[in-house]
């Protein structure tokens, strides 16, 4: 017969780990918490239309991860989409005329922010905005506008 | 032809009766709950003796279903070029499904077999009846701290199980497959919902663990006083309570993701 104090302490234990369980699952497997990495800096990125771009989503620079998107909301006068990106701190040499755009893994993955480095010899430092941007392709408006343009030539002549 | 239907009309009486028995001896062990609050400590060694002694199966389960997941999920993504989908793959299908469902069916066999065999035995051995002859319930003080044991300890196992595999998920496609750590996470994040899907995985659990203990319960209780007999009600807990489990799991999957 093991003790009870043992017993006890095991059962708290027991307890204490199931819960904790539940609290796993609740904070880190459903999103009561966005968790973020604050090693590194911040940049700012205002875009058009960010598609489904979604917080923690990659940031990279010719595929390369560079950092995370920190956080996505709205400027409040011009109406675009403000997102502030987190880039590890070893990459403290983005030239200050880098272009960002939101484009998709794969033809049903996930999008991620793609920076395209310019030649400016002075670098982009934490809290910079980057002006360059180029808004998330909506696959409706582009087959709208292909019909459009096509509607326009008229009828083909063969 | 008549005879035939008048095996048929005992089955059916037979199978009555014993659920009849059933409702009757639940009732009597949840009035014998309230006595119960007077002594915790017996209720705490059965959340051990179920519980606690359960973990090692049930945590290298999760761990393994997990990575299975996490391989398969990934081979499968992979050709649409949507593996980083498998963090949502991998966590809805153990929160909504495979937690509460492999995890009763592990705690059947593990807990629910034991708990059997011990009331089972006690009553073979006749301790039931001298308990009765001190005029003491053995309902409240045998029956009842091991149903509300199994009954706390299901749940906490199933989240257990749950959290386990999503690591588990996690190890193999981040750290062997090369899915992208902050998709894995943040798809999860962005598709798994807090009540929808693990409040009804834990009302899920909660559900099969209170029906596992009660079969395994008075299985034990209702068992033919002989070694045959325990051995027959153990294998009829395990039986029953599976089936009762993964029944009951399409029942509630329909009521709760279903649209009905």
């Amino acid at each position: 017969m093991v003790q009870t104090r043992t017993i006890e302490v095991a059962v708290g234990l027991f307890v204490a780990a199931g819960l904790g369980a539940l609290f796993v699952l609740a904070m880190k497997v459903s999103n009561l918490t966005a968790f973020t990495d604050d090693t590194g800096y911040q940049l700012v990125a205002k875009f058009e239309n960010v598609g489904s771009l979604k917080v923690g989503a990659p940031v990279s620079i010719a595929g390369v991860r560079v950092g995370r998107v920190g956080n996505i909301g709205i400027d409040h006068t011009t109406h675009e989409a403000v997102v502030k990106l987190n880039i590890n701190k070893e990459y403290t040499d983005i030239p200050a005329d880098t272009a960002a755009s939101v484009l998709t893994a794969g033809l049903l993955g996930e999008q991620y922010v793609a920076l395209e480095p310019g030649g400016d010899i002075k670098a982009l430092r934490a809290g910079d905005e980057i002006k360059l941007t180029q808004p998330a392709l909506v696959l409706e408006k582009i087959i709208g506008q292909f019909l459009f343009s096509k509607a326009q030539e008229g009828p083909s002549k063969k | 032809m008549i005879n035939r239907l008048q095996t048929l009309g005992r089955w059916g009486l037979i199978r009555f009766e014993r659920l009849g028995r059933g409702s009757m001896f639940l009732m009597q062990v949840l009035a014998g709950l309230p006595a119960l609050l007077l002594r915790p400590r017996l209720t705490l060694q059965q959340v051990y003796a179920t519980g606690v002694l359960s973990l090692v199966i049930i945590i290298v389960s999760g761990l393994f279903v997990g990575m299975v997941l996490g391989l398969q999920g990934y081979n499968t993504l992979v050709d649409f070029g949507a593996e980083e989908s498998l963090g949502v793959l991998v966590a809805l299908s153990l929160v909504r499904e495979l937690g509460p469902v492999i995890a009763a069916l592990l705690f059947a066999g593990r807990a629910g077999s034991a708990l059997t065999a011990e009331i089972g035995l006690m009553k073979a051995t006749e301790q039931l009846s001298a308990m009765e002859m001190m005029a003491v319930d053995p309902l409240a003080r045998v029956v009842a701290p091991r149903l509300l044991g199994g009954f706390i300890a299901m749940p906490l196992l199933a989240a257990m199980f749950s959290a386990v595999g999503v690591f588990g998920g996690y190890f193999v496609g981040v750290g062997l497959l090369g899915v992208d750590d902050g998709s894995f996470w943040s798809q999860m994040q962005a598709k798994v919902n807090l009540q929808e899907d693990i409040m009804n995985g834990v009302i899920k659990s909660v559900v099969f663990g209170f029906v596992v203990t009660w079969i395994a319960v008075f299985e034990g209780y209702d068992a033919v006083p002989t070694s045959e007999g325990i051995s027959r009600a153990t294998t009829r807990t395990v039986v029953n309570s599976s089936l009762a489990v993964l029944g009951l799991d399409f029942v509630m999957t329909a009521l709760m993701f279903g649209g009905f």
